[in-house]
């Protein structure tokens, strides 16, 4: 068992200190806009490989215990050892010390993320969402605006500044791993980097009542110079 | 039960005997596990294809997930694991005569029938609530739904739960038999003491959080109207602020039981014991309050704050960690004999280890920011809470069914609906998992806009279908032991416990008019030395 934990504990050790920085600003040019969606996958693809590691070393020492302690004879009992007092602070600290390291070391990456997640860059384009039941309204700087069609210009990042007109709805863009309330009275951001032009679907992830499900949409990521047309044309109507 | 005691219906329905109080709360929870159940197929009936599947109205969709969210845990988990367990096993284990305050635990109990009355009026009123179970305004005071049923189911079984904890926790201080010293009790003494403190502390933050709801929604109040100068997140964080603790309130007893089961059925003493006490129940106990933002991480409050909650909540795998450590190191160099309750006992340790897993992403509040909300969150708190709680609430049941009935279960039938149990789990919330990750939000009626998603969904169904038939195959096993099991003896696990050292079923007063003196040498998981009677 001892053999065992050592080996745990190594496995844990060597994998904390093998993960360099795992978030996006590592390799990247200065001046370049980090992208918080791979920044995310990155960092979940780390924590994947961190769970599994545990998970697999535990689940293989209990099958290991299930299947060599099974009871032989009807009378058979426990070893039943009491441990020693080292033991016991033993089993008590190591343990407490390995898993309070992986909690840190996977807080100062989350925390890295969660900065570059929660300051959108200068230049960001910014663009006012009200949600209602149970539809998206867009409204562009100039005053165009767009119900559940979020058209946003390919390789800018974007600023949303959220509010809800009734109830709590949030806006989710599963493609570019962000989410966030939008309350009556509040006033809530995040911001995301649309690279290359294509489709998304953006939903609702508050329930809102019936139609919870019915408000969806679609980010749309134009090409620069379409993107203005639109917007021209809109800004106009 | 015992032939000397009567058992028409007016002895149980006046009943103050805490075993009779058990039985009853065990009664009233399963059948809010068959209705809450019967909801969850419903509600993976409607996902089997894109569209109106069997409903085409969401408002009836939305109640049923209402139902199945609220009466799960209001109606089956908590009732189950402090209204049953605790009632019957926490006195036995101790070597009392009854509970502290016999007439309040009957009071409670009947508090918690009227609540499972209460939901049941969902089904007749004419807007049943479609709030779900977290009820959030200014939803729920804006929708046609009816509120009030949900704001009095709460505080009824809030009640309900305050007065049984008041009654366990004096019970365990001053009910204890001559000689039992703290460092003498069982494992789930521990964890139900800490379960009540917990639910002492708590509920009175969600009863206040409803009833702040109900006078917004009907006396014209304002708490949550931004527009009046209130505002919506008070009530994300008084009702998280009591609703992660309800988790450790479900969780505690429920570990405490597996506890008692792989500690019987390996006949081996508890791994590190002290430390698992203190280092697991204690600290869990101590943190429960400072986590609850990791629910609000999409919520739009102070980066600082999320940001710390992160921290203390990633700090959860320090005490579930060593108490996950105790239990697989129980197993060693145990005599482990895999009868139906240590199925479930060893099942929990691998379905816990995969929703306790996958928690931490989720408490990572970047990651989070992805998955709230979605499918992801479902199967993990399925994972760690709702199916692990309920393979200890059956693995329990199993476990004490020869003490309450006086009967045996079919081996056979037990282990045939665990591995169903096992198999549909792994199937319905293990595909889960990835529907989630692949952007499916919660609470959906339909997922027009995710139609690749079709087959998994498919999958998850199929899932649900063969929990059910476990579930079905439990119940049979059960009503069969009943009817027909053979003769329960005493002590048919050979455990050390104190419960076992009478009677099955026990007579009033628990222990055959012998009072209970509780020798210095006393070990509850003793088994290196010949069993002895008290």
């Amino acid at each position: 068992m001892k053999k065992i934990f050592m080996a745990l504990t190594a496995a844990f050790m060597l994998h904390t200190a093998s993960a360099k920085s795992v978030f996006a600003n590592e390799g990247r040019k200065a001046g370049a806009i980090a992208d918080p969606a791979e920044g995310w996958s990155r960092l979940f693809h780390e924590v994947l490989v961190d769970v599994t590691i545990m998970g697999v070393i535990f689940a293989a020492i209990t099958i290991y215990y299930m299947l060599k302690y099974k009871r032989k004879s009807p009378d058979q009992v426990g070893s039943c050892k009491k441990l020693s007092a080292a033991q016991m602070w033993g089993w008590a600290l190591i343990p407490a010390f390995v898993f309070m390291a992986d909690d840190f070391f996977l807080a100062a990456n989350t925390w890295s993320l969660w900065n570059i997640y929660r300051k959108p860059p200068a230049g960001s384009y910014e663009i006012e969402v009200r949600a209602e039941m149970w539809s998206w309204n867009f409204i562009y700087p100039g005053g165009a605006a767009a119900v559940n069609e979020l058209r946003v210009p390919a390789g800018k990042p974007i600023a949303l500044r959220m509010t809800s007109s009734d109830v709590v709805h949030s806006l989710y863009l599963s493609d570019f791993k962000v989410k966030e309330d939008c309350m009556p009275g509040r006033v809530t951001y995040y911001w995301f980097y649309p690279k290359v032009p294509g489709e998304h679907v953006l939903t609702c992830t508050e329930y809102c009542g019936a139609m919870h499900s019915g408000m969806y949409g679609k980010v749309i990521v134009m090409p620069q110079e379409e993107f203005d047309n639109w917007l021209k044309k809109e800004t106009k109507a | 039960m015992s032939a000397h005691v009567k058992s028409g219906f007016k002895e149980w329905i006046f009943t103050t005997d805490h075993k009779r109080i058990g039985i009853l709360y065990l009664v009233g929870s399963i059948t809010a596990f068959c209705l809450s159940g019967i909801m969850a197929v419903l509600i993976r009936l409607e996902l089997w294809s894109l569209g109106p599947t069997i409903t085409d109205d969401p408002t009836t969709y939305n109640v049923w997930l209402y139902m199945h969210g609220a009466v799960m845990i209001l109606g089956f988990q908590i009732p189950a694991l402090t209204g049953w367990f605790a009632n019957y096993l926490a006195p036995l284990q101790i070597g009392a005569k009854d509970v502290a305050f016999p007439r309040l635990n009957a009071f409670s109990l009947w508090l918690f029938w009227a609540g499972v009355v209460l939901a049941l009026l969902t089904f007749v009123v004419p807007d049943p609530p479609d709030v779900m179970w977290t009820g959030y305004p200014p939803y729920s005071v804006v929708t046609s739904g009816n509120t009030a049923l949900y704001s009095f189911t709460v505080l009824v079984m809030g009640f309900s739960s305050i007065a049984g904890g008041i009654n366990l926790i004096a019970t365990i201080i001053f009910m204890r038999a001559p000689g039992m010293a703290w460092g003498k009790l069982n494992m789930f003494i521990w964890t139900v003491l800490a379960a009540f403190t917990i639910q002492l502390i708590f509920v009175p933050v969600l009863g206040s959080a409803v009833t702040m709801v109900l006078f917004d929604k009907y006396l014209g109040a304002t708490f949550f109207n931004p527009g009046m100068g209130g505002d919506v997140l008070i009530y994300q964080n008084l009702f998280w602020f009591y609703s992660h603790p309800a988790v450790y309130v479900i969780l505690l007893p429920g570990i405490g039981m597996i506890f008692e089961i792989v500690a019987t059925f390996s006949r081996n003493r508890i791994f590190n014991f002290k430390v698992a006490v203190y280092g697991g129940v204690g600290v869990l106990v101590l943190i429960t309050g400072e986590v609850w933002v990791h629910h609000l991480y999409t919520s739009g409050l102070a980066d600082w704050l999320r940001v710390f909650q992160m921290v203390t909540t990633l700090m959860i795998s320090v005490p579930v960690g060593i108490l996950m450590i105790s239990l697989v190191g129980t197993l060693r160099g145990g005599a482990i004999d895999y009868k139906t309750p240590m199925l479930y006992g060893v099942g929990f340790i691998f379905v816990f280890l995969v929703g306790g897993l996958t928690g931490i992403p989720l408490a990572m509040a970047s990651l989070d920011l992805a998955v709230h909300d979605t499918h992801f969150v479902v199967a993990h708190f399925h994972f760690v809470m709702a199916v692990s709680m309920t393979f200890a609430i059956m693995g329990g049941t199993y476990y004490l069914f020869p003490k309450m009935s006086g009967r045996m279960y079919s081996e056979t039938l037990g282990r045939t609906g665990f591995w169903l149990f096992l198999i549909g789990v792994f199937v319905t919330f293990g595909t889960m998992f990835f529907v989630g990750l692949d952007g499916m939000p919660r609470r959906y009626y339909d997922y027009q806009m995710f139609p690749q998603l079709e087959n998994l969904h498919k999958v998850q169904t199929i899932g649900t279908m063969i929990i059910g038939l476990a579930v079905i195959t439990i119940l049979i096993s059960w009503i069969h032991g009943l009817v027909a099991g053979e003769k329960a003896p005493s002590n048919p696990w050979g455990s050390r416990s104190l419960e076992w050292d009478t009677t099955s079923p026990p007579g009033p007063g628990n222990f055959g008019g012998r009072s209970i003196v509780v020798p210095d040498d006393w070990d509850p998981y003793c088994y290196d030395k010949p069993g002895r009677t008290l």
